[in-house]
């Protein structure tokens, strides 16, 4: 404990400087994620017979072991930050899309109808109707997304991107304890960090209507158990 | 029988097995509470959603007034009519003044202006303005949900209100209720209500006008008194149910 607190004096600027890199690596991934997966997501729910064959192709990609999507960055970006942070966007694309998809097909046809019925344009209705009962389903998709992403980011070291993971390897190849754990530790705060503020973001985001379990979509169960076992 | 509200003419409508509605004509006459009854898969919702245009026709034309609806925008002529669904479709995110006001909103009406309105149409479907206009969806019972599906469709003053059997899931006292309002709404407000359903007590009772329907093809018209004083077909009393008709007026 007294050598983790030693290590710690010396090293802070360095852990703050990796701790930075980790979170832009992961920022910047599940930012491009969303950017890409949702507008797909949102696009091919009006489009379903696209749907079967776009999704399953990006979910190949999740089958990939996630060193060997890295390792696969190196002959076609190269080494450093920018191919990681492809890496890591191709690896957050399906949870996201998927969600997407899933919430907005799930919104109730009545409403649908009713919308459509009254007057709303597709674009409101998209934005009146849709997005609103879905963003609790697209949500919970982003913060898997979020979580995975910064757990990946360690090993993105491997491509030279830099974080948390640099001081981690470092560490195991010293066989320096107090070193891997300065690493490890504040990856895992990281982690259970961001976990818990979109939690709190979700919670503030869900329009009060929908909170009641009755009228969300079921998936949402599966984040009320989540919440608590928090 | 007064103006035409809507009028159906010569029209064709095919999912594509088969004609669901073949050179179909129907004048439905204004300001009145015309019921639509008739077999399940006769082509009652089909008719009803023509007009707004949820469905288009394959061949003929639907006239709203003089003018063809087909060379109107849908999106205003929807705003331009009431609808009422089956299933309620509130939206489950939004308070009851927010599902009240929607179209208004939709067609930008001023906030204070909405306000005021949704209040007038709470009172109207006999609900307690403050109490209710901030709630949401899931904190009504069955048949507040209903009303408010009905004032939602209210709220932009249109002169046509469709409605697809919007009684249908309600209890037998709450749905008499509220036929109850629905007659007395007609006589304060004065709109074309066309009305499908499936409960024939509930089309007879409440209609000015019933119209009958048997496989895409009009069967009777006329005013309940008229279908049980003189049945058009033997059909009319097979369906409105051989009980209705006293003995003498057999054909
Ligand atoms: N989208 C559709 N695609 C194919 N066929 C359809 C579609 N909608 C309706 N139909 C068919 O058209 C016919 C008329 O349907 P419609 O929904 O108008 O009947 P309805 O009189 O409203 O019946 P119900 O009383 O059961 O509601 C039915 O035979 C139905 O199967
Ligand atoms: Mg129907």
């Amino acid at each position: 404990m007294h050598q983790l607190w030693t290590t710690f004096q010396a090293s802070w600027e360095v852990i703050l400087e990796k701790t930075q890199e980790h979170i832009y690596l992961s920022l910047v991934s599940v930012v491009l994620a969303c950017l890409i997966a949702i507008p797909l997501g949102i696009y091919l729910s009006a489009h379903r017979r696209l749907a079967n064959s776009v999704i399953t192709t990006v979910s190949v990609i999740q089958t990939i072991p996630s060193l060997a999507l890295f390792g696969f960055m190196i002959p076609l970006l190269g080494i450093g930050p920018k191919p990681a942070i492809f890496a890591l966007t191709l690896y957050a694309l399906m949870p996201i899309l998927q969600n997407t998809y899933v919430g907005i097909n799930g919104v109730n046809p009545a409403l649908i109808e009713a919308g459509k019925g009254l007057g709303m344009t597709r674009w409101q209705l998209l934005w009146i109707v849709q997005l609103p009962i879905a963003r609790v389903v697209i949500m919970a998709g982003v913060r898997l997304v979020a979580v995975q992403t910064i757990s990946m980011a360690t090993i993105a070291t491997y491509i030279a991107a830099g974080g948390l993971g640099d001081i981690i390897t470092n560490g195991m190849s010293m066989m320096d304890t107090p070193t891997i754990m300065l690493g490890a530790i504040p990856v895992s705060l990281l982690v259970i960090l961001i976990n818990i503020l979109l939690l709190q973001l979700n919670r503030w985001l869900t329009p009060k209507g929908l909170s009641d379990k009755k009228t969300t979509v079921s998936i949402n169960t599966h984040a009320k158990k989540r919440r608590a076992a928090l | 029988m007064g103006q035409a509200a809507v009028e159906f003419q010569q029209v064709t409508k095919n999912y594509g097995s088969g004609n669901v509605l073949e050179n179909f004509n129907l004048v439905i006459p204004k300001e009145k509470i015309v019921t639509i009854i008739g077999p399940s898969g006769c082509g009652k919702t089909t008719l009803l959603k023509m007009i707004n245009r949820l469905i288009e026709p394959e061949a003929g034309s639907v006239l709203l007034g003089q003018q063809d609806i087909g060379e109107l925008n849908p999106v205003e002529l929807r705003r331009s009519i009431g609808y009422v669904i089956q299933q309620i479709g509130l939206f489950p995110h939004m308070t009851v003044e927010q599902n009240i006001s929607i179209v208004p909103r939709l067609k930008g009406e001023k906030k204070e202006h909405l306000v005021a309105r949704t209040a007038e149409l709470l009172q109207l479907i006999g609900l307690e303005p403050e109490q209710y206009r901030g709630r949401y969806p899931h904190e009504l019972s069955g048949g507040q949900q209903q009303r408010i599906g009905v004032a939602r469709a209210l709220a932009a003053n249109p002169s046509i209100i469709l409605m697809d059997e919007p009684f249908s899931a309600l209890d037998p006292i709450s749905r008499v209720q509220l036929q109850k309002e629905l007659i007395k709404l007609n006589e304060q407000v004065r709109k074309t209500i066309v009305f499908v359903t499936h409960d024939i007590d509930e089309a007879l009772k409440i209609a000015d006008v019933v119209v009958l329907l048997k496989a895409g093809q009009v069967i009777q018209q006329g005013s309940p008194k008229e279908l049980l004083e003189r049945p058009a077909h033997e059909f009319v009393r097979e369906f409105l149910g051989q009980e209705r008709f006293p003995l003498a007026y057999s054909i």
